[in-house]
């Protein structure tokens, strides 16, 4: 406890340190400012279309914003990530848990810089407006495939969105909710009350009612993307009310499942294939298979086909006809009577005879939201402006 | 399967569950941070202890299941978590009893290490599942499968609520007891009576953070059972908070980690039978109510009572 003997440091000891640093510092500096022009940013004269030329491997850069095994969103990007490592000439690095902050940036850069990546596939909302953007206008020869919808006409040329639109797969999913329930009563564990939570709702609800149109659904909003506590809460609460399915949208559903398993109840999965996580209980779940989008990209790049020069659309969009989700593995729930009812109304998605958004659809106020004789496919902006929850589901929106 | 809709009784029902469910990890942090603050030491790294400790249990339940079985590798964790959070510990009492180091500095540092590598070592064990702890059923008597259902007890929970008592009367009683109260109260007179501040100090802090990490324990093996980076979502700063509400009482803090873990279950207990309105507000209630009881209990005349003397002074 004698506080006199501070750090002594010598005079000499600091100068000798100030002057060690300053010539780390220097050279370090040196070192990058000679590799990264041959390696990185290719001079304006060549041409930097990322053909694999003379053997030399397209690098892709993957980023997540979380683990990528987590039975949600990020591990379907991952899947779809790992569908496209082993092709020869293509070459895969990957980041987790990367924040919707300057941070990217600094991933996408050093995928460029040092991986020399060209192209960069960031895969999360948050990421595009103003890191992509930003980081876009400084390589223009580096293409960024975002997971969004949010690409319009305006921006750089060298960014481009691809989705998938889950109603399709959501509208499944609830018509084999609705036969294998029999309570009458379905619970939904929501993250946030947003378009793309709502619009799984409502399509949900919409495939649950064209069974059995007495279906009542609850939802509960726990706030945010995770909050693992909350949701066990929220399926916990829900089962306590009767409900015998849960489905569930939030960023990893681990938990939901889980609990919901240890209920005795069933379970509707989301983003990626949780049958593993409940073996009784698990009914199916909307996947997302963006192996398929991946590789077509990756066709698309390996025959010099580029953003820039119009080979490669800007905007990739889909749903269940072009194999951009599936559903996941049927649960031993699922009965043959109902197996089938879904190939048949699957099949007739895809022909497109049935439409998940097809008015009259009212919300759960009564207003009529889709007047009767429209149909909307679900590539429709107007699905976009959804703020309501459909017909027989109770919750709020606000 | 779900018998039928409880309706209006399931909110009390749901919260009461909730508590029953929720609050170990709240009272195993609160027990320990009030062992340490005892002692005159903040530890606010509890969240970091926590992350950590939540990690190390379940990987340690999941890696050692085929080895000792499924039914006793959970407690081989719950035992490796408190092991880890003695080492945090060890290091927090170590760093921030160098002269003129700030505890609470050290504290936010010890947060960010101990979540950094509760992260770093969890990457594998996000995706497996790992065996879970039992579960005294205590609900058998009611034939309806939700109380069933809300009396699943832990026994973690079970081991909190004696842990609470006696640590009342280990300060109040014990010879020990007294050593730490003297320690946090007046250094210079538990100096004159012969007892090592450092320590005393140094035992408190790691059986501190040996409680918190089981209190991770209890959120990766017990509820909601699994190892996720949010899982905490900062359940351990809350439980350092709650020390102060319970005015470094032992058994108030065992009231208080309830009432925070039921807090939990409002919320959505009151969504699932329709209320809506204003949901924001049910999830904000416990911070809300907190304030205004530190409000009511605070005065201007005279500093908080049961407040350790020597809390937050530098060596």
């Amino acid at each position: 406890m004698s506080t006199k003997r501070s750090l002594y440091l010598p005079r000499r000891q600091v100068i000798r340190g100030i002057l060690a640093t300053a010539a780390f510092g220097a050279t370090s500096k040196l070192w990058t400012g000679c590799s990264s022009t041959p390696e990185g940013a290719s001079g304006p004269g060549g041409d930097a279309s990322p053909t694999a030329e003379g053997g030399k491997p397209i690098v892709i850069g993957f980023i997540y914003n979380a683990p990528k095994d987590d039975y949600g969103w990020n591990q379907a990007q991952a899947t779809g990530a790992a569908a496209i490592a082993s092709i020869a000439g293509i070459k895969i690095v990957e980041q987790e848990s990367v924040p919707e902050t300057k941070e990217v940036q600094e991933v996408m850069r050093n995928m460029i810089e040092q991986d020399s990546a060209t192209v960069i596939i960031p895969t999360s909302f948050g990421y595009f407006d103003p890191h992509v953007l930003q980081v876009a206008k400084d390589y223009p020869e580096v293409q960024f495939f975002h997971s969004g919808t949010l690409w319009k006409e305006g921006l750089p040329k060298n960014v481009g969105s691809y989705f998938a639109l889950v109603d399709e797969g959501q509208y499944l999913a609830g018509r084999i909710a609705a036969q294998a329930s029999k309570s009458g009563k379905i619970g939904f564990v929501g993250a946030k009350p947003i378009n793309p939570v709502l619009r799984n709702i409502n399509s949900f609800m919409l495939g649950v009612r064209s069974v059995k149109p007495n279906v009542k659904m609850q939802v509960i909003f726990t706030g945010d993307w995770s909050l693992p506590v909350k949701e066990a809460e929220a399926t916990n609460s829900l089962v306590d009310q009767g409900a015998d399915v849960i489905a569930v949208h939030v960023d990893s559903p681990k938990v939901v499942i889980e609990t919901a398993e240890k209920r005795g109840v069933l379970s509707s999965g989301f983003h990626s294939d949780q049958s593993a996580l409940a073996p009784k209980g698990y009914l199916t779940g909307t996947m997302y298979n963006w192996g398929t989008i991946h590789k077509k990209y990756v066709e698309l790049l390996k025959s010099g086909k580029t953003l820039m020069n119009g080979g490669i659309p800007h905007q990739v969009i889909g749903g269940i006809a072009e194999d951009y989700i599936s559903l996941a593995t049927f649960g031993p729930a699922v009965t043959d009577a109902i197996k089938k009812d879904v190939e048949a109304t699957k099949a007739k998605i895809v022909d497109g005879s049935t439409v998940v958004y097809t008015g009259p659809i009212k919300d759960n106020g009564g207003a009529v939201k889709i007047p009767g004789g429209k149909k909307y496919p679900v590539t429709a902006q107007e699905l976009t402006q959804i703020d309501w929850l459909a017909e027989g589901v109770s919750g709020k929106t606000s | 399967m779900a018998a039928e809709a409880l309706g209006w009784w399931g909110v009390p029902l749901g919260i009461m569950a909730g508590t029953l469910r929720g609050s170990a990890p709240f009272l195993f942090v609160s027990l320990g941070e009030c062992l340490t603050e005892k002692s005159g030491k903040i530890n606010l790294g509890l969240e970091g202890t926590l992350l950590t400790g939540a990690m190390s249990a379940y990987a340690v339940s999941y890696q050692l299941k085929d080895v000792v079985g499924p039914g006793l590798s959970p407690w081989i964790g719950v035992l490796v978590a408190g092991i880890a959070g003695m080492a945090l510990g060890f290091i927090h009492a170590w760093l921030s009893q160098q002269p003129k180091v700030n505890d609470i500095a050290v504290g936010i540092a010890m947060i960010i290490f101990g979540s950094g590598i509760a992260f770093f070592f969890g990457k594998p064990f996000i995706k497996p599942q790992a065996p879970q702890l039992l579960t005294f059923d205590l609900g058998n008597w009611s034939s309806l499968p939700q109380v069933q259902s809300a009396l699943k007890i832990s026994p973690l929970f079970l081991l909190g609520l004696i842990i609470a008592p006696a640590m009342a009367w280990f300060f109040k009683s014990t010879r020990w007891g007294l050593f730490i109260r003297a320690v946090g109260d007046s250094p210079d007179a538990a100096l004159a009576m012969g007892v090592s501040i450092k320590k005393v100090r140094m035992l408190c802090i790691i059986a501190g953070s040996f409680l918190a990490g089981i209190g991770g324990a209890c959120l990766s093996l017990y509820y909601p059972g699994l190892w996720s980076e949010t899982i905490s979502s900062g359940q351990g700063l809350m439980a350092v908070a709650l020390v102060i509400f319970a005015r470094w009482n032992p058994i108030q803090c065992l009231w208080a980690s309830l009432f925070f873990g039921g807090a939990q279950a409002i919320g959505p207990a009151l969504q699932s039978v329709g209320i809506d309105q204003g949901r924001y507000l049910f999830n904000a209630a416990p911070y809300v109510l907190t304030l205004l009881i530190m409000i009511i209990t605070c005065s201007p005349k005279k500093t908080l009572s049961g407040a350790p003397g020597a809390l937050g002074t530098i060596n």
